[in-house]
């Protein structure tokens, strides 16, 4: 196994992969989405503008968007692996990081209600270790900007203005609903990841979790896969567009899951994330050969 | 697709409409939070010049220093307006502002502060930090950068060919309210709530 000081090299090429390039079925869904638009619209114009953004950044290793947001990673590593060594190899990742201007210094201490200025704070990165069977290390993150960090919502069912009950069509309609309170502002078009159950801590990681599956992948329960479904289509309908212009390209996937709640308890957990879904997926063996899977 | 120059003059500003499609050259001012509250916490003489008929952009930019002191934009795309709702049309009236630039709208008191002084809100696209940092051609001066820090500063840009859509303009016209009534009645239908 690698040490300390190896994992923290690893991990900044992967922070460097995440923040200059978005994956293929995001960049398909954008294109799909501008070919939809009216061609001359504001909504295809938004696009076109995004599409000619990524190309750029990608070319020179710039960040897609000058908000890096935050870190969220999740972690599998074989047994016996410290989790706090990990934890702590990525923190040190993000400061490098943050020194090669592949983030921006993005950490606010709020007691002080100064910047950090090296990317890192308590709490972020925010770094999640699960163990696993394997003998190499899988490393899924990705980088969620402030702005549509800022418009996801918590439904505590039954809500009777939405007239959700507690049961699979009260999800969808706390959903439907978080996508239409956000307008644009979250930089639309958007995806959305969910989840029913959980408390309110666990709902909104879990909902955070969702987003690192890749939007052409299929919900293996057939409820949910029939509810994504359903819930791409209406969210195309509300008509917001990308930026909030109008258009057909209101958001580009919808992922659903679910955690154990208590009996008193039924939250619908919705998070945004922006059109710049930088998510990047990485497999290392060992003896830290990577393979990318995203 | 329209073509303006900053600074620009009244008459042009109150021409524009929401929805067109426009491009930006010539001089310009950056400035979020930090300096929304400086400008109005007295009247500051030395970036007035530059900001009397052009526009403010709402703007935390990724900024290269040069060895020989100058500076570029590296990466400069819109931050969310909505933060200095309370402020904007002060600056405005104070400053006399064409415009500002910025993401995501803004709210009623804006909108009646374009409407009485003849000015307008472009909206950038956000996330496109690239593609508005590359038409942004030259960075002239810069003030309070020591006390506000990289992205707070205002930064005085020439700008060419820069991308933006009039969202709000100055005859009370929002394209996000009119985007926000339309998609709320469509959830209504949707979800079965309407009457
Ligand atoms: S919401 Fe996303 S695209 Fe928009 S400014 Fe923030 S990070 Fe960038």
């Amino acid at each position: 196994m690698l040490t300390r000081e190896q994992w923290t090299e690893k991990f900044v090429d992967v922070i460097a992969h995440a923040s200059s390039q978005l994956p293929p079925d995001v960049l398909a869904a954008l294109e799909r989405g501008r070919d939809a638009e009216a061609p001359g619209s504001l909504a295809a114009k938004a696009l076109d503008s995004i599409l000619t953004n990524v190309a750029m950044a990608k070319g020179g290793w710039q960040p897609i968007c000058q908000d890096t947001g935050t870190p969220l990673v999740w972690i599998h590593h074989p047994v016996g692996t410290s989790t706090r060594m990990l934890t702590a190899a990525f923190e040190e990742a993000v400061r490098q990081a943050t020194g090669k201007q592949l983030l921006r210094p993005n950490a606010v201490d709020p007691l002080t209600d100064k910047n950090t200025g090296h990317g890192q704070a308590p709490g972020i990165p925010s770094v999640h270790c699960e163990e696993w069977d394997e003998p190499g290390l899988e490393v899924r993150m990705i980088l969620k900007g402030g702005g549509c960090e800022n418009v996801g919502a918590q439904y505590s069912l039954p809500n009777t203005k939405l007239k959700a009950d507690r049961d699979l069509d009260g999800v969808r309609r706390c959903i439907l609903d978080a996508v239409a309170q956000a307008q644009g502002k979250g930089c639309a078009p958007g995806i959305i990841g969910a989840c029913f159950g959980g408390d309110r801590g666990s709902g909104f990681l879990e909902s955070k979790r969702q987003l690192l599956r890749r939007l052409d992948d299929t919900n293996p329960v057939p409820e949910l896969a029939a509810m994504e479904k359903e819930l791409y289509e209406q969210a195309n309908q509300l008509g917001i567009g990308p930026m909030g212009f109008g258009g057909k390209t209101t958001v580009l996937g919808v992922k659903v899951g679910y955690l154990g709640r208590l009996p008193a308890s039924y939250f619908v957990s919705v998070s945004y994330m922006c059109w710049a879904n930088r998510r990047a997926t990485a497999k290392f063996s060992p003896s830290g050969e990577v393979t990318w899977l995203d | 697709m329209a073509r303006l120059t900053l600074p620009s003059d009244e008459k042009t500003i109150r021409d524009l409409k929401v929805g067109d499609f426009v491009e930006l050259s010539g001089r310009m001012i950056t400035g979020r939070d930090a300096a929304h509250h400086w400008l109005l916490h007295g009247f500051r003489e030395e970036v007035a010049p530059f900001m009397k008929d052009s526009v403010i952009y709402h703007v935390g930019p990724v900024v290269k220093k040069h060895e020989d002191g100058h500076y570029t934009f590296v990466a400069a795309g819109p931050t969310t307006s909505a933060r200095e709702e309370p402020f904007q049309a002060d600056v405005i009236g104070t400053y006399g502002l064409r415009g500002v630039i910025g993401k995501g709208g803004m709210g009623p008191k804006t909108l009646k502060g374009l409407a009485e002084h003849g000015a307008v809100y472009f909206h950038a696209v956000g996330g496109t930090a690239q593609v508005l940092a590359q038409a942004v051609v030259k960075v002239e001066q810069v003030f309070q950068l020591k006390e506000f820090g990289v992205p707070e500063a205002l930064w005085v840009i020439q700008v060419k060919d820069f991308p933006v859509v009039v969202t709000m303009d100055s005859h009370g016209g929002s394209l996000h309210a009119e985007v926000e009534k339309a998609s709320k009645a469509k959830l209504e239908q949707l979800l079965g709530l309407s009457a």
